[in-house]
């Protein structure tokens, strides 16, 4: 190319590690409404692949049935997604995980989609550690059959027609904790620091991540008396931890002190960096984690940050001992013994 | 397996109780459930196999771990009838609880060798009884008297050996096989198959006429069944992910390809080319299947009627979305407890359609140990071929008893991956649309997650989207959409396996079964020709959709009889549902639905009285 000095100068597009700009991971256009938390979500989503520099083709999204479950045709287009039945989203994703190991799974939820429906399947997910990122976009309500309680919706918290929830609900992330997820957090979808450095985070974790993003509901649960809106979580979200990531690609350290900031070492080289606000919270203490999280019940605390990661236990997919190659694409010399092998079974039989 | 040319007078002589009676017989073993029967009446079994004379073996047996009664069947039959026989002609009666009943069932001739406690003898004056006084006889071959229980089996296995004239050698060689690397284990059950036949020998004379003499019609066959077979044909399929949740009939078929793997399919890296895991239950084990199928897997489940009613709405998500996998339907008697450990042919509706909205789905239809081969490694290329789940229906006669059989053939054809776009393809291409009917036959092209290239993703969802996989609700798109899904349904029509004309006299009086129903038809079709001088033609069902073979065989007849094993007549519906109107009204039901395998006769009487003879 020649040089054009007469040309004005107009800056490149940033790019990141994948030679991608942020356009590459731009999805449809949402539908949800304006307002909504999820489409907040999204956008994160968006930035968090962007600055990991994560390739669009080895990303995989999936999502059950609902508002949040829509929301994967907003991000990230040249990913292949998958909206599978109500609640049955982590069967599937476990099926992608078991034919291919080597894509990035991107499960996206909702309360109902999750605590109710699919509550089996989700606590089955969490005790196996599969390799997958799993978002519950949390609004305590349903939004597509316009504004019934969910599972996660607080007790005493009240709907827009007066009624007031007289159930306890079902604490996704002290589920997933006991059950076996090694990397859970909560967050809020207007928290856009928190919850871009928790994906990025996520996105650097092998085994099972369960953020769950509190995600009002603009149009069903966002009003006075309702624990799950916008107004509620500026009043009561309680970081345990302020969260910063270092990507393994970035050189560039930053000073620490570490009497204040545990460092966590992620699977792919990079550092989770957690520094103590008031409390101390230990991460990766899981019995204090559940502790902690019973208290906040009490007090009426939305814990939000890292509430526990372990970077050690073993995924899924390292259990099942397959083979390097994702086992739907090997040839066929390997899946289908030879004749011999046939022989020496009717041998056997006769 | 049908012999037309049995002579009449033959027969007559084989049924009477004066003559001798040589290789065509059946023998019950009445017995407790966990009282370790199975691996004596399976010694007895292959001791007649292996002396070249056609055998079947059929275990009866009630939904309990121990403690239950239970009956195995074993018809040896010169003729190779191979089906249920309902008249029994020799029973071993172990167990005291049904053992009067068992003796009273009994015809005019038959034979009885029961433990002598029970004292049957004065039951019956035209019973042959032989009495074994198993307690006295276990002590001195099994020191260990835990074992006794179990041993006491084997026992009755010597003293049937003795009074059918069974090769001794034969049946030890049938322990050593049975018993495996457990030398010890071996060398006591034959001791005690020994211990019978000595006593036996040493007390009874010989007064019936049931004889075992050996042929040669089992020159290089094998036993096994069919659910070993369906999992050994999984493993030459090339399935790579296995889900499933534990349920009687096909739990079997699960374990026997998990073993099979483990031994075979464990590259020289020593890491599996396959994922076997046990879901949470039917709804994750077919999600797993279909998530594993849509990402490139040859991914497949085994169950049973309450599995598949859980799968139904994934499967009609698999229909839609276009999504491979193949699942095995074990057939059995209906919901929860009741007859969960008997046989029958009731889900064919139910998949045929399984699922809401409009959905049909392709069927494979087994009837022996060999097409449980053939077709498992079948159902995989439809499944991958034509992008949609297809079911094998097999059913607990099938899948959980003993059958001899040919030996297995290796696939000729290499395996069939369907239309599956790499990236560079799409470079060649430019891009792709996911629903298109790109070659006229309804079939569109797929890329896998993580094709690396900007234009392989698309997004998977249920009933509403356009060609190019974008959500849609216009009713255009939704009307074209299922016309190409009917379009890729006719494709199939001549994909899977054609219908086979099993039986042709050229008659006007035509019969239709499938899977295993087709054994007794068989032999109907020989006693139909025999005793009442009514000759079929018989075409057994392979697959669903029907081939048009299928139509001119009903076109071609009279009057044609639908054989099946349910109380609605299942398959002549789903027939009626496929032929023009004026051939409805010549199909006719011929039913069996009493949790038992169907057997001739039964068959042949309601053929005869619904042809009026």
């Amino acid at each position: 190319m020649s040089a054009t000095p007469s040309t004005p100068a107009t800056p490149a597009p940033k790019t990141n590690v994948a030679g991608l700009t942020v356009l590459d991971y731009r999805g449809g256009k949402s539908t949800l409404c304006a307002g909504c938390g999820h489409n907040a979500i999204s956008e994160r989503i968006i930035d968090a692949a962007f600055e990991m520099g994560v390739q669009p083709e080895q990303l995989v999204k999936l999502s059950g049935i609902g508002c949040s479950s829509k929301s994967p045709a907003y991000f990230v287009n040249r990913a292949h997604g998958f909206n599978a039945v109500h609640g049955r989203m982590p069967s599937v994703a476990t099926g992608v995980a078991l034919a291919n190991h080597k894509v990035m799974l991107l499960g996206v939820s909702g309360d109902g989609d999750t605590a109710s429906i699919g509550v089996g399947q989700f606590v089955h997910l969490m005790r196996r550690n599969l390799p997958l990122i799993y978002i519950i976009e949390d609004n305590g309500v349903y939004g597509l059959t316009k504004g019934q309680f969910s599972a996660t919706a607080d007790l005493g918290s009240k709907l827009k027609t007066g009624v007031i929830n007289d159930l306890p609900p079902i604490d996704t992330c002290a589920l997933a904790i006991q059950l076996g997820a090694t990397f859970v957090a909560r967050s809020f979808s207007g928290d856009k620091r928190q919850l871009l450095t928790l994906l990025k985070a996520a996105i650097a974790h092998k085994g099972t991540v369960m953020i769950d993003v509190i995600s009002p509901c603009v149009t069903f649960n966002d009003h006075e008396g309702s624990t799950k809106s916008y107004k509620y979580l500026k009043d009561h979200d309680e970081p345990v931890q302020e969260v910063g990531f270092v990507p393994s690609f970035e050189s560039i350290d930053i000073d620490y002190d570490p009497g204040t900031t545990a460092t966590v070492a992620m699977h792919d080289g990079s550092s989770l960096r957690l520094r103590k606000l008031d409390r101390d919270y230990d991460a990766t203490d899981k019995v204090n984690a559940l502790k902690t999280m019973a208290e906040s019940h009490a007090s009426g605390e939305v814990l939000t940050g890292v509430l526990y990661v372990n970077t050690k236990a073993p995924s899924f997919i390292d259990l099942l001992n397959v083979a390097d190659q994702p086992l739907g694409q090997l040839p066929e010399s390997m899946v289908r013994p030879p004749k011999s092998v046939l022989d020496e079974c009717m041998a056997e039989l006769q | 397996m049908a012999t037309i040319d049995v002579g009449i007078q033959e027969r007559a002589a084989q049924s009477s109780s004066s003559g001798r009676n040589v290789n065509d017989f059946s023998i019950q073993v009445a017995t407790v459930n966990g009282s370790g029967s199975q691996s004596a009446n399976s010694v007895l079994l292959r001791s007649i196999f292996q002396m070249g004379v056609p055998v079947s073996g059929k275990n009866l047996f009630p939904s309990n771990i121990a403690g239950l009664p239970t009956w195995y069947t074993i018809r040896a039959c010169k003729h190779g009838y191979i089906a249920r026989k309902k008249e029994i002609d020799f029973l071993v009666a172990m167990n005291p609880e049904t053992a009067q009943e068992d003796v009273m069932h009994l015809l005019p001739g038959a034979v009885c060798v029961y433990d002598e406690p029970l004292n049957l003898s004065g039951l019956r004056q035209d019973v042959t009884f032989y009495p074994v006084p198993y307690d006295k006889l276990v002590g001195p071959v099994c020191p260990e008297a835990k074992l006794r229980k179990l041993v006491k089996n084997m026992i009755y296995v010597g003293v049937v050996d003795w009074i059918l004239s069974i090769d001794l050698n034969e049946t030890e060689k049938a322990v050593t096989k049975q018993f495996g690397k457990k030398k010890k284990a071996a060398e006591l059950n034959i001791a005690a198959v020994r211990a019978g036949f000595d006593y036996a020998r040493a007390t009874f004379t010989k007064q019936d006429p049931y004889f075992i003499e050996a042929m040669n019609e089992n020159q290089g066959k094998i036993i096994i069944d069919g659910n070993a077979a369906a999992a050994m044909g999984c493993m030459f399929a090339g399935v790579t992910v296995v889900t499933w949740y534990p349920i009687t009939p096909s739990t079997s078929l699960i374990e026997s390809l998990t073993e099979y793997l483990k031994e075979y399919r464990i590259g020289p890296d020593g890491k599996a080319t396959f994922a076997v895991v046990q879901a949470e239950d039917e709804l994750a084990a077919i999600g797993m299947v279909l998530g594993a199928g849509w990402a490139g897997a040859r991914s497949m489940t085994s169950t049973s009627g309450p599995g598949i009613s859980l799968m139904g709405e994934f499967v009609g998500l698999g229909y839609y979305a276009e999504l491979p996998g193949v699942i095995f339907d074990v057939q059995r008697v209906g919901p929860s407890t009741g007859l969960p450990t008997r046989t029958a042919q009731g889900d064919i509706l139910a998949c045929a359609f399984l699922s809401h909205g409009d959905t049909k789905h392709i069927m494979l239809l087994p009837s022996s140990v060999k097409e449980c081969f053939t077709m498992a490694i079948e159902a995989f290329d439809l499944a991958e071929k034509f992008q949609t789940p297809v079911f094998v229906m097999s059913d607990l006669d099938l899948g959980m008893n003993n059958w001899a059989s040919d030996t297995f053939p290796y696939p000729e054809k290499p395996i069939n991956r369907g239309k599956v776009l790499s990236a560079e393809d799409l470079q060649r291409l430019g891009g792709f649309a996911r629903y298109k009917d790109v070659d006229g036959d309804g079939i569109p092209y797929r890329t896998l997650p993580g094709t690396n290239h900007p234009a392989a993703a698309y997004f998977t969802r249920g009933s509403g989207h356009n060609e190019k996989a974008q959500y849609s609700e216009r009713a255009d798109d939704y009307v074209h959409n299922m016309e190409r899904l009917a379009k890729k349904f006719e494709t199939a029509r001549k994909a899977v396996p054609p219908a086979v004309l099993e039986i042709d006299n050229k008659s006007r009086v035509g019969v239709i079964a499938y899977g295993t129903s087709h054994w007794a038809v068989s032999e109907s079709s020989d006693q139909l020709a025999h005793d009442y001088g009514v000759r079929i033609d018989y075409l057994r069902l392979r697959a669903y959709p029907f081939g048009p073979e299928v139509h001119e065989f009903i076109r071609n007849h009279d009057r044609v009889y639908v054989v099946e094993q349910n109380r609605d007549g299942q398959m002549h519906e789903l027939l009626k549902l496929d032929v023009s109107p004026e051939q409805v009204t010549k199909l006719r039901r011929v039913l069996h639905f009493n949790g038992l395998p169907i057997d001739a006769r039964s068959v042949t009487d309601e053929i005869i009285s619904q042809e009026g003879k």
